[in-house]
């Protein structure tokens, strides 16, 4: 507990964890039904976010004394409240999705795409990439599962794709600080590319590039379906709490200081020049500087939030956005295992392109 | 007893050892514990999401780290 924000005692006691306020004795586990758990947190989560707003501007003007018309007040207002809302609502959100994907295991998202057709199964394994649990770490035993079940390359790229970019961290964020058009704009469009980027890599015909002893290898039943109960579901989502805010909240922390810094000191319009419609050279620019990025949305997505208020270009932003949570070199290095270099190229070059035409286009219709 | 931990070195896999050391420990069980890091044999073992712990041949969780509790009641049966 030391050393950390004032919002974060939220997180050790996640709104959900359904304990009440007086500790259950030693020896004695605390056993809750899960519609308690579930309404004691929705209770205790609606309280705390209702008190953020009041709470940050007594602590700027009232306790700190900060004048809120100048340029500092202005930094330090955001600050103190957009941090522990987006935090509040990234406990919610990663709560929630941790127990949605317990009802999607990669086997049953497996079974559900074999023997499809490419365009329905591009559709079906974006679509499925969204709520399948997925982490880069597994990226070659799920590739390896897919392709040997026969599900088409292009189709498992389309889930390989739509897993990263379209995660709960990125959308809350986005949705938290940007709101709900372009957040909407980003899942939609970033479908659209996962579907046709899987859809062109399966009509390129590239299985040849896959490492030859993926095909050759002889592959066990595997793991046998588990029939997780409703305490259980509910324990995978505080995990996910713990694991992913636990792991992403510094990102969070600095990502809204310095887009704060941004609000409070970079005149409006400042970067309209540089980032606007007009620079057509914006898009591909941000697309190379946001493949390198890895996982770092959540420490991004503040930033541009700011750039977008002092006039950057939405498409620009946009692809920027999707190039860091799309593609990751650290990724492509795992992949190496199972894909030549070839096809590793052939897959960052589609979805690139993909990302730059949405940004491009966005640009000009914008 | 022959446990295996099938992951590719991650925390994750880490935390997942870790457990399984404490349930083990906890019951007092003569076991062998094994870390299978190698990935064309974890994805051979029909593993699509690590880590994943496998009791005396046989994958019982995959893709979550499981509490030392949980692993307890497994091993019980």
């Amino acid at each position: 507990m030391t050393g950390r924000s004032m919002s974060l005692p939220v997180l050790d006691q996640p709104p959900a964890s359904g304990r009440p306020p007086v500790a259950p004795g030693p020896g004695h586990p605390f056993v809750t039904r899960p519609a308690v758990e579930l309404s004691i947190g929705a209770v205790l989560w609606i309280a705390l976010y209702a008190t953020i707003a009041p709470l940050s501007s007594w602590l700027v003007t009232g306790f700190f004394g900060v004048d809120g018309g100048t340029r500092f007040g202005t930094a330090l207002q955001f600050f103190a409240f957009e941090t522990p809302k987006v935090l509040l609502l990234l406990v919610a959100v990663v709560y929630g999705v941790g127990i949605l994907r317990t009802f999607f295991t990669p086997e049953r998202t497996r079974a559900m795409l074999a023997g499809r057709r490419e365009t329905v199964g591009n559709v079906l394994a974006s679509l499925l990439g969204i709520v399948t649990p997925f982490c880069s770490c597994s990226a070659v035993p799920l590739f390896i599962g897919f392709v040997e079940s026969g599900i088409p390359l292009g189709v498992t790229f389309s889930f390989l794709v739509a897993s990263p970019m379209i995660n709960e961290v990125a959308v809350v964020l986005l949705f938290g600080l940007v709101g709900p058009g372009v957040t909407a704009l980003y899942i939609g469009t970033g479908l659209v590319i996962t579907v046709a980027s899987g859809w062109t890599i399966g009509r390129l015909g590239l299985e040849r590039y896959v490492e030859p002893w993926v095909y050759a290898l002889h592959v066990e039943s595997g793991p046998e379906a588990e029939r997780p109960d409703g305490r259980a579901r509910l324990a995978a989502g505080r995990g996910a709490v713990r694991e992913i805010v636990g792991k992403v909240w510094p990102y969070v922390v600095v990502g809204i200081a310095v887009g704060a810094g941004i609000h409070g000191y970079v005149p409006a319009d400042a970067l309209a020049g540089i980032l606007g419609r007009g620079a057509w050279w914006a898009v591909p620019a941000a697309v190379a500087l946001g493949v390198p990025m890895y996982s770092n949305a959540a420490g991004i997505i503040p930033v541009v939030e700011a750039l977008l208020g002092k006039g950057a270009a939405l498409g620009s932003v946009l692809a920027f956005m999707m190039s860091v949570t799309a593609l990751s070199l650290p990724e492509m290095v795992i992949l190496r295992k199972v894909l030549r270099p070839q096809l590793i190229a052939a897959f960052i070059v589609v979805v690139a392109v993909g990302i730059m035409l949405v940004g491009l286009l966005f640009n000009a219709l914008l | 007893m022959k446990l295996e931990i099938l992951g590719s070195g991650c925390a994750r896999c880490q935390q997942l050892t870790e457990n399984t050391k404490a349930a083990v420990g906890a019951l007092g069980l003569d076991a062998e514990i094994v870390k299978v890091e190698d990935v064309a044999t974890i994805a051979g073992r029909g593993v699509m999401a690590t880590p994943a712990l496998a009791v005396d041949g046989r994958v019982r969780i995959s893709g979550r780290v499981a509490t030392p509790a949980e692993i307890e009641r497994l091993l019980r049966h």
